[in-house]
């Protein structure tokens, strides 16, 4: 009798033990565990910002926050880098390897600003993680491209370390490495689908219906250029010589059909999804491989691109020759525009340094140029979307965040309202008056009670268009 | 399949409780039934059991005063920190959860 009593309750427990009811205390019993721990660099993520900014014209800095590791990806190096739609504090992190000699098995990590010392999910794969993408309305589908070409569709609410979609020989997948993946919106069938560029010369679309993953070949990047000159019928030509390698692609927010590539020869194509056999354009300006190609966030025109050449070149696809050049004395791993304004970027470089640029401030050199990590190439950087948050990879695993100092984070309304405050203080002025026109765009704050009202959008493209004076070159 | 999910869930349970205690400056845990009774814990039994009596009297009237002030409100959490650690307390209908965190030092 007792026995049995005795038996009862060890089974009452182990269920309290293990409830539902326990999975959410302990959870966020992890949760406030993690603040007390950090809680200095939780304030300064916050509130701090350097004072010395505003005695620091032209200059800014990074204040390193939090530090993100596991063992799991001691000698790994981060190759992919993505914060969600959803939920700001949540980014997913791949893990593989560049080294061809070297390669191991890969691992994501989804790791949340409010725990560093753990992700939150975590998944591995046969062959090293390239890239990791978002879907931007189904937050929790991450689509991930691999070293040996398969590409996959994780789910990361899934306990289970499998991924639910993924390409085999059989369906399409690539024979090189997958260096890229991008989510596209939903077609009209409801399907979800996304690209992907591999140096086996394919741009591929993969739509994921009801219990299989479809591939369609949307581009082969034919090689251009003098290695193939004389070669007028192409298409035999390209099997003898072989087809580009596609390291990079980006899509244009607004027309839909628009994507440039960088490849491994250091060209940069720009591509439509409705011409599969030629380019629309082909961009010079790089002799090394391109490791990314980046659309401007505000200004249609405007793309970056960063190359192995130590070089990062800023263009307007209507034109051939890149507007402006940067040197950044080392590889470039990655670069990223800012989401807040049109002229800011980060690009990040083998010699461990994080530069960031505003063209409104200085066109020539870099606002900050800080090296963030000993030892060790920096390869992947991300703005967050909404905070003044930065994050870098780097080639041991190691994703480092940092916080934006805000001589970084000037946007077009900050400036106007800086006038507006400077005007006050200087004139005792009349405020009713407008200001001189000359400064063009930024006069706008104070005509603004007189003339519409422009949205930061708009503030930020106009501001583009005069420093690069775009609007003055002819269209071709 | 339920007992696969349950299966999940409380080997993710376990997980979770050796992150907890392998966090820096961890000092205990104790989990109680509604009783009173230490059901698991990392004290030694009459540490336990002092917590145990000791903070669920503690749960109980910081209940009863939020309770009181609006009938439809509920404790969620407590945190009590003291010159030495942090005890943090979360209570439910079925059991008590507590940890005990001493202040970081930096590693």
């Amino acid at each position: 009798e007792e026995e049995e009593e005795a038996q009862k309750e060890v089974a009452r427990e182990a269920d309290i033990v293990h409830s539902n009811a326990m999975s959410k205390s302990l959870k966020i019993m992890e949760r406030m565990v993690n603040q007390n721990t950090w809680d200095e660099i939780a304030q300064d993520y916050r509130y701090w910002d350097d004072q010395s900014d505003s005695f620091k014209e032209g200059e800014g800095t990074l204040l390193p926050l939090w530090k993100f590791w596991t063992e799991k990806v001691r000698r790994k190096h981060v190759t992919a880098l993505c914060w969600s739609p959803e939920y700001h504090d949540l980014f997913a992190v791949g893990y593989g390897s560049y080294d061809f000699m070297k390669q191991g098995a890969g691992v994501i990590c989804c790791f949340s600003l409010k725990n560093p010392s753990h992700p939150e999910y975590s998944f591995t794969t046969e062959t090293g993680v390239m890239c990791v993408d978002f879907h931007p309305q189904h937050s929790s589908l991450l689509a991930v491209g691999c070293y040996d070409g398969t590409v996959m569709i994780f789910d990361i609410r899934n306990k289970l370390n499998k991924p639910i979609f993924q390409s085999t020989v059989k369906t399409g997948k690539h024979t090189d490495p997958v260096w890229q993946v991008c989510w596209q919106d939903e077609d009209l069938a409801k399907n979800l689908n996304f690209f992907s560029i591999s140096s086996d010369g394919r741009v591929t679309l993969w739509t994921m219906s009801k219990n299989e993953l479809q591939f369609t070949d949307v581009m082969e990047l034919k090689l251009t250029g003098i290695a193939n000159s004389g070669a007028e019928e192409a298409g035999e030509e390209t099997s003898l010589v072989g087809l580009a390698g596609g390291a990079c692609f980006d899509f244009h927010a607004s027309s839909e059909h628009l994507f440039i590539v960088g490849t491994e020869e250091g060209k940069i194509h720009k591509c439509s999804k409705a011409y599969n056999s030629q380019y629309l354009d082909t961009y010079n300006g790089h002799y090394m491989s391109v490791y990314a190609v980046k659309w401007n966030g505000f200004h249609p025109r405007v793309f970056l691109s960063a190359s192995a050449d130590w070089t990062v070149k800023l263009w307007d696809h209507q034109q051939k020759q890149p507007l402006m050049s940067f040197d950044l004395g080392n590889a470039v791993g990655d670069v990223c525009w800012s989401p807040y304004s049109s002229s800011v970027f980060a690009a990040v470089t083998n010699d461990g340094k994080v530069h960031v640029f505003d063209l409104m401030e200085n066109k020539h050199e870099p606002m900050c140029d800080q090296k963030v990590v000993r030892k060790s190439k920096l390869t992947h950087v991300s703005f967050n979307p909404r905070q003044p948050l930065l994050l870098v990879g780097d080639d041991r695993g190691g994703v480092l965040c940092l916080k934006l100092s805000p001589n970084l984070r000037k946007t077009e309304e900050t400036r106007a309202k800086e006038k507006l405050a400077q005007a006050a203080a200087a004139g005792g002025g009349d405020l009713r008056k407008p200001a001189p026109r000359k400064r063009g765009a930024e006069g706008e704050g104070q005509a603004a009670s007189e003339e519409k009202v422009k949205t930061p959008m708009e503030l930020e493209i106009e501001k583009l268009d005069k420093l690069l004076t775009l609007s003055e070159k002819v269209n071709r | 399949s339920t007992a696969a999910k349950m299966a999940a869930q409380s080997s993710e349970i376990d997980e979770t409780m050796k992150k907890l205690t392998s966090h820096p400056g961890f000092m205990g845990f104790l989990i109680i039934d509604k009783d009173g009774i230490p059901i698991r814990s990392s004290l030694d039994h009459a540490e336990a059991v002092q917590y145990a009596g000791l903070l669920s009297l503690l749960a109980m009237k910081s209940r009863a005063a939020v309770r009181e002030l609006d009938p439809q409100n509920d404790v969620t959490f407590l945190r009590l920190r003291s010159k030495k650690h942090e005890i943090l307390v979360a209570p439910d209908k079925e059991y008590i959860l507590m940890v005990i965190q001493s202040p970081q030092i930096k590693a």
